[in-house]
Formats: C-alpha cells, sequence, structure tokens
C-alpha cells in the first residue's frame, strides 16, 4: 500500500523537470504558502507541473514521510527536493533557484 | 504551544544558538523562526530545516500548522547584520 503511493509520488516527480506538490492548483491555491511557492516558478517563467494532494489524502500524507518533510508545498527539480516555500523564496532571491532552473531546462 | 516555548524547544536541541520566534496570528499555530546554529554549518538548506522539525517531532504535524524557517549560521548572521 506504502510502495503503491510512493510509486505514483515517484511516477509524479518524473513527469516533469519541476513539480510542486501543493494544496489547490495553479490557478486557484488553497494555502498562501503554495500559492508563494507558484507564483516564485511564475515568475522565472519556466514550464512546471503541479499535484494537488488535498485531491488525493493518502498521498498528502505518503509525501511528507517520502520527502521527510512535514508540510506542503514542496518542490522537487530534476527529480530532487529542493524544498518548501521559505527555501524556494530564499534560493529566488539569492538567484540559485535560477541557476538550478536554467541547469535542468539545459538537459 | 505559544512563541516562548517553542522557542524553548529550539533552544534545547540547538545548544548555544540564538533562536527568535513570532506567532504570526496570535493563535499559537503559525509561527516564524529564526534560528542562528553553527551546527548549520556545511548543511544545506533543505537539511537545516529538516534538523529544525526534528527537534519539534510530533508537534510539527499536531499543533504547529505553517512554520516559516530562516536558518543561519553565526558567520551568515554576522554578515547580514553588518550589512543593514
Amino acid at each position: 500500500m506504502e510502495s503503491e503511493v510512493f510509486e505514483r509520488i515517484r511516477a509524479a516527480i518524473a513527469s516533469d523537470r519541476i513539480v510542486i506538490f501543493m494544496k489547490g492548483t495553479r490557478n486557484f491555491p488553497m494555502c498562501g504558502f503554495s500559492a508563494a511557492t507558484v507564483q516564485v516558478f511564475e515568475q522565472l517563467g519556466v514550464p512546471f507541473t503541479t499535484v494537488d494532494v488535498l485531491a488525493d489524502p493518502e498521498l498528502r500524507e505518503a509525501i511528507k514521510q517520502f520527502s521527510n518533510w512535514p508540510t506542503i508545498p514542496q518542490v522537487y527539480v530534476d527529480g530532487k527536493f529542493v524544498g518548501g516555500c521559505d527555501i524556494v523564496r530564499e534560493l529566488y532571491e539569492s538567484g540559485e533557484l535560477q541557476e538550478l532552473v536554467k541547469g535542468s531546462a539545459s538537459k | 504551544m505559544d512563541a516562548s516555548q517553542l522557542r524553548a524547544r529550539i533552544e534545547a536541541a540547538f545548544p548555544g544558538s540564538y533562536v527568535e520566534v513570532r506567532d504570526l496570528t496570535g493563535g499559537g499555530d503559525h509561527f516564524e523562526a529564526l534560528v542562528v546554529s553553527d551546527q548549520f554549518e556545511g548543511r544545506s538548506l533543505v537539511e537545516r530545516h529538516q534538523l529544525v522539525y526534528q527537534a519539534l517531532g510530533d508537534a510539527m504535524r499536531e499543533s504547529i500548522h505553517a512554520l516559516t524557517l530562516k536558518t543561519l549560521t553565526f558567520a551568515q548572521y554576522k554578515n547580514r547584520t553588518d550589512r543593514r
């Protein structure tokens, strides 16, 4: 059961270079932190995929174990866990996120 | 949990740290914390935040809904205050 949901998480992470697990959707975020995270990537003007954890309670709990991270949103770039809202904002402000995303775009 | 309890909990897990905690809504579940500790040296932001979350254990899942975190080493903290 757990491995089945982890499998779904792995598939979601592999589905795009940038994947955001969030509350709500890109256009209708249901939480300020999820909204702020989406906004950062929209400002970067890069394509990304979102997964609404509110639509999938099992995944919502499992992603916390999977990433060893207790909160939503969670961002993956090139299959690697980048962090939540605070880290994304901090990396954006320092310019590191732009580099990370550029690296992923050239692959 | 209130801000001072949260602060005490973080300080206990990071001996010698400097910790500031603000309760953002007054409701005891949305906090902002600055944690300055040399235990963060050489660790990524993800690892730093994971250390703080670990220190908070069940409280992070149960009583705290949101915790905005800033994690710095003392060298980074000094740099930041010098620039102000």
